[in-house]
């Protein structure tokens, strides 16, 4: 008699979970706790900007400590004819624009980026699945270019427009100016000391090290300078943001 | 009925068992979803699809995980606004609790409650169902005390703290996480390995919860009266 009571209460706990589960995904439809919920992307980078140094360094690695084989991942080669015209002329014809919100607006060759300080650094990428893999980076520092172009007091956003399309429009990304002045945030077209190559995101990809992978856009044409990202794609400032719920601040 | 009560867990301690206890049912749930994305765990500072992993982790199903359909973004969501209510509702409590000397008096682990023969006692008196000392039933007993330190003292913070250690953020504003822990693959998988431990503790706690009458001890933690066995 006792015993098949504790059954029943077993069976009850269990089917509990269960209905305290299916209640998560029922409450989160409401948009009033979605809000909430929401909050917690706002909370953390308001914490984390709050009480550490801004400009604080993401961790460098020694050349030993690479991963052997750095995987791809998103789009591993754009594929649209206007990209394998750039790609067979080895990118001779690519020109990065810098515009928007700048007084200088610019158009960038390779060759043009290889003259501004070089950074080149050993860094780790987290992807938001929970892999990690380290490699080398190379190229100017997005600051000294906007520097270049002479970024307008009004600009708070940059916007990176990529040649890869996601859902019948380019792959985008933002970043504010914090992560744009870091000094560890580059406009890379070196890893592990070549060229990159076109599954990795040649010929330019951005690195903004305190962030997870969807942030670091490959394939870039163009770096927007905005004021606010309410006119950019569906307004959440990126292609996952706009589209999955992504964060738009991934520092976690 | 009709015996003793009395007055077994303060304000302070029952409000932080139940956020704790939210906030790790929605942790759970919402990192087996997040778990699903990459069900692999390396040890070291990287690891990915052509690094060796020491543990292939099952795929959760979907009555285990939040929400229940695969989700990385709303499970992310989920797990990153519960983290903070964990995370600041045990710092909370940790002060509370020293103050008004919660832990100092009754979770202190003293020299004889650790005796071997004392020990095995307890360990014979859990197995009679027996869970209280008549003498001070009011006392937790040595097999509880050695449990929720764990709990609070250990498994808590440990998951706390590879749990930051996962955010690149942080990363670079404590460096330290990633000496501590062996890199953030390393940390990565010491965050699972602690969500298993108390998986596995709330899973040992509610079942004693119900041997020791669930009226009895859900009634305590709520309003915080509690009626002595006979």
């Amino acid at each position: 008699m006792m015993w098949r009571r504790r059954q029943l209460l077993a069976r009850g706990a269990a089917g509990g979970s269960a209905l305290l589960l299916g209640a998560c995904d029922r409450v989160v439809q409401q948009p009033e706790v979605r809000t909430i919920l929401f909050k917690g992307e706002d909370i953390h980078r308001g914490l984390q900007r709050a009480l550490f140094d801004r400009d604080a360094l993401a961790p460098e690695f020694r050349p030993e400590q690479m991963s052997p084989r750095f995987r791809t991942n998103g789009t591993r080669d754009p594929g649209t004819d206007a990209y394998a015209a750039l790609r067979a002329g080895r990118f001779a014809d690519w020109r990065l624009a810098v515009d928007g919100l700048v007084a200088r607006p610019l158009a960038l060759s390779l060759s043009e980026l290889g003259a501004f300080p070089q950074r080149a650094q050993i860094t780790r990428h987290d992807c938001v699945e929970g892999w990690s893999a380290i490699g080398k980076w190379q190229g100017p520092r997005l600051a000294d270019v906007l520097r270049a172009a002479v970024l307008s007091d009004r600009a708070r956003y940059l916007v990176f427009t990529c040649a890869d399309y996601y859902g019948g429009a380019p792959y985008y990304e933002s970043i504010d100016l914090v992560d744009a002045f870091h000094p560890q945030t580059i406009l890379a077209w070196a890893m592990n000391d070549r060229f990159l190559d076109v599954g990795h995101g040649a010929p330019l990809r951005l690195r903004v090290e305190r962030q997870l992978g969807y942030k670091q856009a490959k394939y870039l044409m163009r770096v927007t300078a905005v004021e606010s990202l309410a006119g950019v794609g569906k307004g959440r400032g990126g292609y996952w943001e706009d589209n999955v719920d992504y964060d738009w601040w991934a520092g976690i | 009925m009709g015996a003793t009560a009395i007055r077994r867990h303060r304000l302070a301690t029952r409000l932080w068992h139940w956020l704790n206890a939210v906030a790790v049912f929605v942790l759970i749930g919402s990192g087996l979803g997040i778990s699903n994305a990459h069900p692999r765990l390396y040890w070291g500072r990287y690891g990915a699809n052509f690094d060796d992993a020491w543990a292939q982790l099952p795929r959760f199903p979907a009555w285990l995980t939040i929400p229940a359909s695969y989700n990385l973004a709303i499970s992310r969501r989920w797990h990153l606004f519960f983290a903070l209510v964990l995370a600041f509702s045990l710092l909370g409590y940790l002060i509370v609790s020293l103050l008004n000397r919660h832990i100092q008096r009754d979770l202190r682990l003293r020299r004889r409650d650790l005796a071997p023969a004392h020990i095995a006692a307890d360990v014979r008196a859990h197995l009679d169902l027996r869970f209280h000392d008549p003498e001070a039933p009011g006392e937790y007993n040595v097999l509880q005390k050695l449990s929720y330190v764990a709990v609070i003292f250990v498994l808590l913070p440990l998951v706390i703290l590879t749990g930051l250690a996962l955010s690149p953020g942080m990363d670079a504003a404590w460096p330290w996480l990633l000496d501590v822990f062996g890199g953030r693959q390393s940390a990565r998988s010491l965050h699972f390995l602690a969500m298993a431990g108390l998986a596995l503790f709330t899973v040992v706690h509610l079942t004693l919860v119900i041997l020791a009458g669930v009226g009895n001890e859900l009634r305590s933690m709520i309003t915080g009266w509690w009626r002595v066995p006979e």
